[in-house]
Formats: structure tokens, sequence, C-alpha cells
């Protein structure tokens, strides 16, 4: 692992690295290869909400086959998984299960929020009883859109959060969320109030889009 | 089958003192009902069941209604005598009533042993705040158990002689009653991308930079 004093410069460039590795000389960090094992070992947690969870199934299997990816054992325990897939509708009786879940997975932990319901509700927003998006209570680190999604956008996003962990730091300010002492690792739970969830979100997550008109203001 | 009518001409018959009606569905499927008063309810739902012409042994469906207090216009053509002693002016006379609201509970029942159905009845509660207690079919159909929470839980009508009446789909602690006509969800607008008519209302009154006025300077400020 590089210094801590000097991380924020890298020893060697990416590129520098390249062009020996095209010599035959593998040169790696520990950091590079700690990320590159914990990318290609992804164990998702196995629960689905609604029909995402379908494709998540159907991605799990021969056809599709997560297990290219190195993201195969979906494990039916959140102490031993290490990604949350929110496959679907997240009801307001729902969530703060998987608040709970979320908070019961030890870290480094990721959360792919999958479909157009667990990113904001999608065709059910304006109900009653349906929370809007996951990421109201919970750090989302991929979004893929879709009603549902195919299996290969649900592949594109694995990818994409393989992308996210390989170019993580580990030490320094711009450490990842894990690595960072100050962050928080579990979130509170919802109670269940008399007309809503009590909170309805949580304020350290998220918050409302600042403008209507996006003027600019922050 | 027996029509709707024929089955009330003899449950009246069977049970002088119940009041039973039906109602016209002017839908196509003209799928009428038979709206029964609560307290004969329960032993016409077993004499239905039990009846040989109709078995109806299975309850495929219970739903609800809310029919909010609704003013109603009328007109009606009066003639008014004219004091000089000419003719009768005839006179539009517009009067309102106000149709005090009631919960309705819908079942359709069918016959699994004669292969027939199905036959519609209707309960009405006295209105909708605090006479909303009606008789459970739980004892006569077992498969109106869930369905009769739903209605509960979703309507705010009381079944009574159900066993185990609690919310079924929202939470225990949740007060309201989602599926009623005057019911307010909370306000939890979120950013729309094209909000119109009431959406853009309600948008204003979250963001009042988005009203008209303001969104001209809108990326100065």
């Amino acid at each position: 692992m590089s210094d801590p004093n000097t991380n924020s410069v890298p020893a060697i460039t990416d590129a520098e690295r390249d062009e020996l590795r095209r010599h035959g000389i593998l040169l790696t960090s520990l950091e590079e290869l700690h990320n590159w094992g914990r990318s290609n070992s992804i164990w998702p947690l196995q629960f689905g909400l609604a029909c995402c969870a379908i494709e998540m199934i159907a991605t799990a299997t021969a056809r599709f086959d997560i297990a290219r990816f190195g993201a195969e054992i979906f494990r039916p325990s959140p102490r031993q998984a290490d990604l949350m897939i929110v496959s679907g509708t997240v009801t307001k009786k729902m969530a703060p299960q998987v608040v709970r879940l979320w908070n019961q997975m030890p870290e480094p932990k990721y959360c792919i929020a999958m479909g157009a319901c667990a990113i904001s509700g999608g065709p059910f927003k304006q109900g009653y009883n349906v929370l809007k998006g996951i990421d109201r209570f919970i750090p989302v680190d991929i979004y893929i859109p879709g009603c549902p999604p195919r299996p290969e956008a649900l592949l594109n996003g694995l990818i994409q959060l393989q992308k996210k962990i390989r170019g993580e730091r580990l030490t320094g300010p711009d450490a990842a969320r894990h690595a960072r002492p100050d962050e928080p690792s579990e979130f509170p739970v919802p109670d269940f109030g008399e007309h809503d969830l009590v909170p309805p979100k949580n304020p350290d997550v998220w918050e409302p889009p600042a403008s209507l008109a996006r003027s600019g203001k922050s | 089958m027996e029509t709707p009518e024929q089955i009330r001409d003899r449950l009246l018959a069977r049970f002088p003192g119940a009041q039973i009606s039906v109602v016209t569905n002017p839908g196509p499927a003209a799928e009428h009902a038979l709206l029964l008063d609560a307290a004969h309810a329960r032993e016409i739902a077993f004499f239905l069941r039990d009846d040989p012409a109709l078995r109806l042994d299975y309850c495929s469906n219970v739903t609800g209604i809310d029919w909010p207090e609704k003013e109603i216009a009328e007109t009606a053509k009066v003639s008014v005598p004219d004091p000089a002693g000419g003719p009768a002016k005839i006179v539009e006379q517009k009067t309102k009533r106000i149709q005090p609201g009631f919960l309705e509970v819908v079942y359709h029942l069918y016959s699994m042993a004669l292969k027939q159905g199905p036959v519609i009845l209707r309960l009405r509660t006295g209105n909708r705040t605090d006479q909303v207690t009606l008789p459970s079919f739980m004892p006569v159909w077992r498969s109106c158990d869930f369905q009769e929470r739903e209605v509960f839980d979703l309507f705010g009508i009381v079944f009574e002689g159900h066993p185990d009446l609690r919310r079924i789909l929202m939470w225990d602690e949740f007060k309201d009653h989602p599926m009623r006509k005057d019911y307010v969800a909370p306000d939890d607008f979120e950013w729309e991308p094209t909000p119109h008519s009431d959406v853009l209302a309600r948008a204003q009154t979250h963001y009042p930079a988005a009203s008209p006025a303001a969104t001209g300077d809108g990326g100065k400020s």
C-alpha cells in the first residue's frame, strides 16, 4: 500500500504501468491488487422485492451468467454479503427492513438501486405506500434505470460497480466511504408513523433537489 | 341460473323482515347486485351458500366502495298560476339536496358445485364516520378472511364477527384509510421534470423559485 503521506501522488502512473505490462513486467500496488480481488468477488445479498428480482434471477442463470464477473454467490445472510441489489419497489412497510438489512451488512458494502422503483418510486411514485427511492435512507452507488432493466443492464451496472471499486483509494483524504472512520456504516431505521414513515427521509443521506427550475442554486 | 330479481323474491319469502333490493348495473356487463341490510345479511349469506338451487360455495372477491357526501342538483318544472289571471307560467325550479355518504362492500359469489355465478351482494354502512360496522362473512366463506381485512385496512369498514381483524397491507400504527376519496397522502413532493396542473401547483409551494415571476431571473440568483 502506498505511503499515507504521499498517497495523493502515485509512484507510477497508470500509463507507465500499462507500458511495463506490455513488456512482461507486472508491477502493482497493494491497493490495486486488493481492489482487483474485491471487485471480482462481489457477493450480492439474495433478496428481491418485485419484478426486477426476476431479471436479477435471470442474470444469474446460464444465459446471462453473472458468474463471469465473479458475483454469482448470492448469500442469504446480510452478514456474508457485500452488495445489496435493491431489486424492485420498496414499499413503506418494507423500507425499515431494507435499511436494517443494510445495517447488518459488513463493510465494505455497496448498494445498487435496480430499476425505476428503487431509484424514485417509478410508476408507483404517487402511491401512498411506496417509498420514493431507496436513496432516501441508504447511500446508493449505482443506479440502473429500466422497468425492469434487462439482465444486460444489471451486468453493466455490476461492471460499473467493479470500475468504481477498482478506482477506490483506501487511505488519504479521498479514501472510499468504507475506509473513512467518520462516515457512518449504519443508518437510522425509520419508524412506522400514523401517516407516513418517521422520518420520511434521512437528511444526512438525501436532500430534495434545491430548485425546480434548476436555476443553479445549490 | 335465477335472475337477481328471482333470488330477491325467494329471499323475501324466506326472510320476511329483511330489506332486499336489486341494484342495477347500467354497464354492458349488467351484473346487477342484491343490496342487503346488515341485520339479516349473515343468515341470508348462509342461506345462499346452502340453498340447493344456488349453492354459492365460493366467494371470489370482496371489495369496497367509498361514496362520499354528494350534492345533487335537480331541476323540476313547476307551473305557477299568474296572479293577473292569465295562463299559468311554467318555471324551472332548482332544488339541491345532499345525499349522505356511506361505505359499501361488495361480494362476488360463485358456485363451484353447480358451475354458476356470479351473484353479487352489496352491504352499506350508515355513514362514513361512526356507523361503519357491517357483519363479517368470514364464518360463511373462509376466503373472505384476507379480503375483509384489506377492506378494513383501506376503507375503514369494521367487520363484526371477523376473528382477526387487523390491517393487512399498511402497518398497524397507520391511522388513515387510503382508498377513501377524501384521503390526502402526506405531502412528500419531489422534483419532477415536467410538472403541470395540480402537480405544478404543489411544486410551486415547495419551490417558490419555480413560479412564473421568478423563473425569469432564476439563473442569476
